[in-house]
């Protein structure tokens, strides 16, 4: 549900937990260039604009909580339309990050259930595999569409253009190895 | 010239096609590239929304690795052909020479790999090294079939000139334009050409399943503004775009009435058809719609051959 949000003076930033990138908000005019520009603003429950103000007017959780934040598929069609250089899309993914370090995405959304599927098995095996895990997916948020794809999934099999395997690594435990380096700690923000 | 080659994970499924025809012709221009030995995930979208060391922390090997495999001064061009790939590679490369606390970790992690990065590895798109390094003269002169007669749509979606504009203009791209009227195609004037194809681009794969109204939406717009155009065909950079245009158009056409049916086709494949290589180097066969107008053969590489041909 579009939400407007009273504008806070330029400036203002009360969130300390704003990261470097966040803290470039503060120059945000409320233009409304970035939401303009979004292709996906539609499907949005904030738009581009109203996650900035959010975040600008101390409402920092209610951005995080908020679906347009899976929604944004990182086209960077905002940061480089925006007049006053802001990386919005940095800034969501900022977003991003917080939320699932909190834990307080949408469950049954598939986006960011998907990001963190994908993140497990290229943090296990160092490649992904598309086929695999969009059945994955599909059984874990929508087993009906995997029906629906059926036919579109056997035909990619017969063309060779859909693979079951799982791909990896030679040595995975050195991207495990690796990946548990940078880890983020406990009570720290990614 | 060698280059090392980074296949991304897309390869291995949808993407087939791209990098049969990506490699054919490569061999066809006279450069070979090399795939880069044991290379992994470079992150994708999908990592920086957990953790940007550990998303730096995986393009970065693979840098390292191109390095490791091609030692000694001078750059190190890694080919990255999917768009998603591509730019989380620019993406690190920047990072690292950045030099901030993500670039100090990364270095650290890396090092207890026995592996390390110093910079002079660099992501290239075939696109960038086709048109700026091999050049469209170079490619002229290699055609055996010249495109006339096709109009040629060049989708460059968002992630190959956004946020990094390395080799051609973020708003009004033009290298595919060029590269393909040097191959005697007319191409089509379309704005919509960066625009997002609205795949949430986190495995470079078939993934619509996330929401699936909008992605579709996305696509069908795009493809009923190049067929509005007069486009006969769709050329694309990346596998998860060009999935998303050519796997939907029955679902398209049912959502939103009309026919969607325009071959949707990789860069490399319709450059591959004009440089004359036969259709099952370039993965046409795994194509779910491919339909072209018949190309006569002509140009100074079709009449040697047929000379060839002639005294043989």
């Amino acid at each position: 549900m579009p939400t407007t949000v009273g504008l806070v003076a330029p400036g203002h930033v009360p969130d300390e937990r704003l990261s470097a990138a966040e803290t470039e908000l503060r120059t945000c005019h409320q233009c409304g260039t970035c939401s303009g520009i979004c292709p996906m603003v539609e499907y949005m429950d904030y738009s581009p604009r109203a996650l900035n103000d959010l975040q600008l007017s101390g409402h920092y959780e209610e951005a995080m909580r908020s679906k347009a934040i899976w929604v944004c598929t990182s086209c960077y069609a905002c940061t480089l339309n925006c007049p006053k250089q802001i990386p919005v899309t940095d800034v969501i993914y900022g977003l991003k990050r917080a939320a699932l370090q909190a834990g307080v995405y949408p469950r049954r959304f598939t986006i960011p259930v998907m990001a963190k599927e994908f993140i497990h098995f290229v943090g296990r095996r160092g490649r992904s595999s598309e086929s695999w895990l969009s059945v994955q997916l599909y059984l874990r948020t929508r087993p009906m569409e995997l029906v629906r794809h059926m036919p579109l999934g056997w035909r990619l099999m017969k063309a060779g253009r859909m693979r079951l395997r799982r791909e990896r690594v030679r040595q995975p435990e050195q991207i495990q190895r690796m990946l548990k380096m940078l880890a983020t700690p406990p009570g720290e923000r990614p | 010239m060698r280059y090392s080659y980074f296949p991304g994970c897309g390869a291995e499924g949808t993407g087939r096609p791209y990098e049969e025809s990506l490699l054919a012709v490569f061999e066809t221009l006279g450069s070979g590239l090399d795939v880069l030995d044991d290379w992994n995930c470079c992150g994708a979208t999908a990592y920086p929304s957990i953790n940007l060391d550990q998303a730096a922390a995986l393009s970065s090997r693979n840098l390292a690795l191109a390095e490791a495999a091609h030692p000694g001064p001078g750059p190190v061009d890694v080919v990255a052909p999917c768009a998603g790939c591509y730019r989380a590679l620019v993406r690190t490369q920047k990072t690292m020479a950045d030099g901030g606390k993500t670039a100090k970790r990364v270095r650290n992690a890396l090092g207890s790999l026995g592996l390390s990065y110093e910079g002079h590895a660099r992501a290239r798109h075939p696109l960038d090294l086709l048109v700026n390094d091999i050049g469209l003269e170079r490619i002229a002169a290699a055609v055996v079939r010249p495109l006339r007669g096709l109009r040629v749509a060049c989708y460059y979606g968002c992630l190959l000139v956004r946020p990094y504009a390395l080799f051609d203009d973020s708003r009004e791209p033009t290298s595919m334009e060029r590269l393909f009227r040097a191959l005697g195609a007319e191409t089509v004037d379309w704005p919509l050409r960066t625009r997002c194809c609205g795949g949430s681009c986190y495995c470079g794969g078939a993934l619509l399943g996330a929401l699936p109204e909008a992605t579709l939406e996305l696509s069908h717009e795009l493809l009923k503004d190049a067929k509005q155009r007069g486009a006969n065909v769709v050329v694309t950079t990346c596998p998860l775009c060009q999935f998303n245009l050519e796997g939907f158009q029955g679902q398209m056409a049912r959502t939103f009435g009309g026919s969607h049916e325009l071959t949707v086709g990789f860069f490399t494949q319709l450059l591959g058809v004009a440089l004359g290589i036969e259709p099952r180097k370039l993965g046409i066969q795994r194509m779910l719609q491919w339909e072209l107008p018949d190309l006569a053969q002509a140009g100074p590489r079709a009449e040697a051959k047929e000379r060839a041909g002639a005294t043989a």
